[in-house]
């Protein structure tokens, strides 16, 4: 962790949180599909970055965002829970050889069947919490489920898209 | 001692782990109630001024909407105006004024919406410099838009209709008969009417206006139409679906709307003992 990856890391949290509010907060597709883009933002730290930092950094960009969509604790609670679960989650899939350091873990260097593995489980959980909370008191599990579906979808193309488009290979952005 | 130490340190992640997630459902408890004091919301000044900013190039794609509702609430008010001008050959004395400024009105514009979670709140770009307070009730020429749940300088959040904890008393216009409209929390267009006895005839179509009782709203403004009545699980009460008359897909002007009688009132209820 070098002090070019830390610029870096910060440029990319600014990045994703301004396109996250003042762009794809808007962006829903039918009703159902939400783009949570900053969840790519914290699939992608540092593999290195152990589940302290994750957390804090996750519970930040939760906060921020939780002002601007107007819904104290629902981002922050979803992306601690997501950040939490990364570290052991990398740990079960580590590929043989384990992981190249100084490598984060896109798409481009590790694979899709691998970022398959490991981003949609965490976007499904992250998502399950997001829209549980958000229907807390109600009882419309039908409705949460067709949402949470739709968006760990949409969340997922647009991630993957995203990687393709502004992402390098061995690099950050 | 120190094992105990030792263990804590070994589990730090996880103790880490409780406490954020611990600090995050405080704040969804605290803030979910529709009163109680808010301490972080859309309203202030960085979110509100990076919102506003983004609202001047939003609100190109909506001005010719909001033109001509503009123009359409205006020719409304001309009406209204004309209807109370009085004739030059006549002297005009204003009998009782017991009943006038009960209420007053302000303008603002829409900076932030939101419309798919369970709980939307709508920014506003007017603040308690300009005389917007906590509690205010918020409408546009359309309909019922939600009422002002915090305040600062220069912007307010309030909090729509479209918020499943907001109660909106209202009655149906034809019949007289009141319940209270709240958000189900499904479809942005409709909302329930709830606590309308089952003897009552409600026919498609029938206009549903705010009832005035609750001292936020005046009486008669527009909340929706039914859209369909049904029996409902509860035993008592009508299951009613209301359509809504304010788009809230594309809102932009607002109004908003304060008693000037609203503590007297509240003082007057005090009197009356809670069974």
């Amino acid at each position: 962790m070098n002090s070019k990856n830390i610029f870096t890391l910060t440029g990319a949290f600014i990045l994703y949180f301004l396109i996250q509010v003042l762009i794809l907060k808007n962006l829903v597709v039918f009703g159902m599909g939400f783009c949570l883009l900053y969840v790519v933002f914290i699939l992608l730290l540092p593999i290195e970055l152990s589940a302290i930092p994750t957390m804090i950094i996750a519970f930040l960009m939760g906060f921020g965002l939780d002002i601007f969509y107007d819904s104290m604790g629902l981002h922050t609670a979803s992306a601690v829970m997501l950040a939490f679960f990364r570290s052991p989650w990398l740990k079960v899939i580590t590929p043989t050889g384990g992981y190249d350091p100084n490598t984060p873990p896109t798409l481009l260097n590790m694979g899709m069947g691998w970022f398959l593995v490991y981003s949609l489980p965490l976007i499904l959980l992250h998502h399950l919490t997001f829209f549980f909370i958000d229907n807390m008191g109600t009882f419309l599990y039908l409705p949460m489920i067709y949402k949470i579906l739709a968006s760990t979808l949409f969340t997922f193309v647009i991630g993957v898209i995203v990687q393709v488009l502004f992402y390098k290979k061995r690099r950050g952005i | 001692m120190q094992r105990i130490l030792l263990f804590l340190y070994s589990i730090r992640a996880f103790l880490l782990f409780v406490a954020l997630e611990a600090v995050a459902l405080w704040l969804v408890v605290t803030y979910n109630s529709p009163q109680g004091a808010v301490f972080f919301n859309s309203s202030n000044a960085l979110t509100g001024s990076l919102l506003s900013t983004k609202d001047g190039f939003t609100s190109y794609f909506t001005l010719g909407e909001a033109n001509d509702e503009l123009a359409r609430k205006n020719a409304e008010l001309m009406d209204i105006l004309a209807a109370q001008s009085f004739p030059k050959d006549s002297i005009y004395i204003q009998v009782d004024s017991i009943m006038q400024a009960n209420y007053q009105f302000k303008g603002a514009k829409v900076i932030n919406n939101s419309l798919h979670l369970r709980t939307n709140h709508i920014t506003l770009n007017k603040g308690s410099e300009d005389g917007i307070k906590v509690g205010m009730g918020v409408f546009n020429g359309e309909g019922i838009v939600g009422r002002v749940k915090g305040v600062t300088k220069h912007y307010a959040s309030v909090i729509s209709l479209l918020h499943t904890d907001l109660l909106i008393s209202s009655k149906i216009k034809s019949t007289e008969v009141f319940g209270s409209t709240q958000w189900d929390g499904k479809n942005a267009k409709f909302a329930k009417l709830r606590y309308v006895p089952r003897h009552v005839e409600v026919a498609k179509g029938d206009t549903v206006v705010t009832s005035g009782y609750n001292a936020v709203f005046p009486e008669g403004i527009l909340v929706g139409t039914v859209d369909s009545v049904g029996v409902g699980t509860e035993t008592n009460y009508l299951d009613i679906t209301l359509e809504l008359a304010a788009d809230f897909s594309s809102l932009t002007y607002v109004y908003l709307v304060e008693n000037n009688r609203k503590e007297e009132l509240d003082s007057l209820s005090q009197f009356i003992p809670i069974p």
